[in-house]
């Protein structure tokens, strides 16, 4: 009988501890798995190394590749004096080059999105619209974006605009099927209240039909995002002169491993940078998807 | 606004109603020669077995549905498709989850093109009819079962409707949560002054809520028989009467329970 109100009085302070501890446990093992998987991965490629297997010329491991940072930023300098090596101006290179890398991602994805949810929205909403252009986009669609890159050179040039086209091509038609076919598994019910509270067809679309629809657009604009770096990459890589593509180019035609790879690690780190911050986008936009369908790491 | 019917008339008006779809094997027919009056203020519960098409008429009569043959009329007005004079709660939660309890409520509202501030005040005073005095800022799914199905009554009501058509709303809920909610339906039937419309497969429901049941045969849906149920409210569910009237209503299903039974089994 004594120990009764003891432990309700206990109960509330005991609770958040344990549920904060358990969180914290949960983190702990997240990184624990990481940093193991990343270990791994680069254990094996050093033993390769170390046993022989990979020449260092084709396949540096991670300590070497890694180790002249500095002389690798170098490779990002734009200004290519000779002799000049200061690597306060490299660093800032490397950073402006991932920034326009990203930027162009960014515009692409942005300007994809918007246009293609309102293309499909355009579609379902005016039929004979629909009607006329819903076959050409469904012939173009299957096009693969890389073919799109001479075009995106011969009618932007050099530049920013062709890169920015590439990943708005990559996303526009793809986002554009999805947005209609996600309009028409828009579920009974829902728009069976839209129309018992007297919503006009406009209201419809506007009310029930964009917010139901946007959660699931959002995971396939997450999806697409990778297919968005590869392109931004390509189109660097062949004309638009700056950026991370070029330098993996840069590093093909130097014949330096070692800034291919160095490049590479760049270029994962920034795509899973976007990645989270995309969940978190949609974690605040999207806020009545449950966390466990937006995925965790 | 609507003519002024003189309050003789009856609300809900089908006659000769029927609904039928192609279908890959045939043309299936779901109701056929439905005739029905439905007074004001009347509670009529549509008693049947799972596919008699009690809830295809509870749709026609919404107007989320077309009619094969026959006319509905709401009001003295040919039913043509949904009116806010009907208002219709589903049996899954409908609530829409991008928008607050209270948003959701006013969601007729707002597309009339009411205020927000105003609508605030009017959600506030709808939820706290309906018992949910402090949810007007939650979401949809931080509500029970059974408090997003009074949610969703408070969003109908918002809109004044003169009759409230309800698609077996319990159906989801615990036995407990049931029996609370019927107590509560008709509080809410008595202050709206609306008839109700109601389709269940529950003959203790009926017999608890009903003015009227109107028991369904197995497809094609027809009316096999009005049972009035003129027990005094609150109903005690063991007294004799409401045992005699479930008796009854029991026996008239019983056979087209079967029917619907058999049909099901040759199907699979």
């Amino acid at each position: 009988m004594k120990a009764l109100p003891l432990t309700a009085s206990a109960m509330p302070a005991v609770v958040p501890t344990t549920a904060r501890r358990r969180r914290a446990a949960r983190g702990l093992a997240v990184v624990f798995w990481w940093v193991l998987s990343l270990g791994c991965f680069a254990g094996l490629w050093e033993a390769a190394w170390a046993l022989g297997l990979a020449d260092p010329l084709l396949l540096p491991p991670p300590h070497i590749f890694l180790a002249r940072f500095s002389d690798q930023a170098q490779a990002f300098s734009s200004s290519d004096v000779i002799g000049e090596v200061s690597s306060s101006g490299a660093y800032m290179a490397l950073l402006t080059t991932i920034v326009a890398s990203s930027l162009r991602v960014i515009a692409g994805l942005a300007l994809g999105f918007v246009c293609s949810v309102s293309m499909g929205l355009l579609i379902r909403y005016f039929k004979p619209f629909g009607n006329l252009t819903l076959p050409t986009i469904t012939l173009l669609a299957p096009i693969s974006p890389i073919a799109w890159l001479p075009v995106a050179i011969f009618v932007f040039g050099i530049g920013n605009p062709p890169a920015i086209f590439m990943v708005f091509i990559s996303l526009f038609f793809v986002m554009t099927l999805s947005t209609i076919s996600q309009i028409d598994s828009v579920s009974r019910t829902y728009l069976n209240v839209g129309a018992i509270m007297g919503a006009s067809r406009r209201q419809l679309f506007l009310h029930v039909i964009v917010p139901a629809i946007l959660p699931s657009l959002f995971m396939t604009l997450r999806m697409n995002l990778f297919g968005a770096w590869m392109v931004v990459l390509v189109a660097e890589a062949t004309g638009v002169g700056s950026g991370l593509g070029q330098i993996v180019m840069l590093a093909r035609n130097t014949f330096n491993s070692s800034l291919s790879f160095f490049t590479m690690t760049l270029i994962g780190i920034v795509g899973f940078l976007f990645d989270v911050a995309l969940r978190q986008v949609q974690n605040r936009v999207l806020f009545w998807v449950p966390p466990s369908a937006v995925g965790r790491l | 606004m609507r003519d002024p019917i003189p309050s003789k008339a009856p609300l809900v008006d089908c006659r000769g109603v029927g609904k039928s779809w192609d279908t890959p094997g045939g043309v299936v027919t779901a109701l056929d020669g439905i005739d029905l009056l439905v007074d004001r203020r009347e509670f009529v519960v549509f008693l049947g077995p799972s596919g008699c098409g009690k809830s295809t008429l509870l749709y026609l009569i919404a107007g989320l549905e077309a009619l094969t043959s026959g006319t509905i009329t709401s009001g003295g007005a040919t039913v043509t498709g949904p009116g806010t004079d009907r208002g219709l709660i589903f049996q899954e939660s409908s609530l829409f989850p991008w928008m607050t309890v209270g948003e959701n409520v006013t969601f007729g509202l707002k597309l009339r093109g009411m205020g927000a501030e105003e609508r605030r005040h009017v959600a506030d005073d709808l939820l706290r009819k309906v018992g949910l005095g402090d949810a007007a800022d939650k979401r949809p799914d931080q509500l029970s079962g059974g408090m997003r199905q009074r949610a969703a009554m408070a969003r109908a009501l918002a809109l004044r409707p003169e009759v409230l058509l309800l698609d077996e709303p319990f159906a989801a809920l615990d036995v407990q949560t049931r029996s609370k909610m019927q107590d509560f339906l008709i509080e809410v039937w008595r202050d709206s002054g609306a008839s109700m419309l109601f389709v269940t497969h529950h003959i203790d429901e009926a017999v608890g809520l009903a003015d009227r049941v109107v028991v369904f045969t197995a497809r094609p849906g027809r009316i096999k028989s009005i049972v009035p149920i003129n027990l005094p409210r609150p109903r005690d569910p063991r007294s004799p009467e409401f045992h005699a009237l479930s008796d009854h209503l029991t026996d008239l299903l019983r056979d087209e329970v079967d029917r619907a039974f058999a049909e099901q089994e040759r199907v699979r």
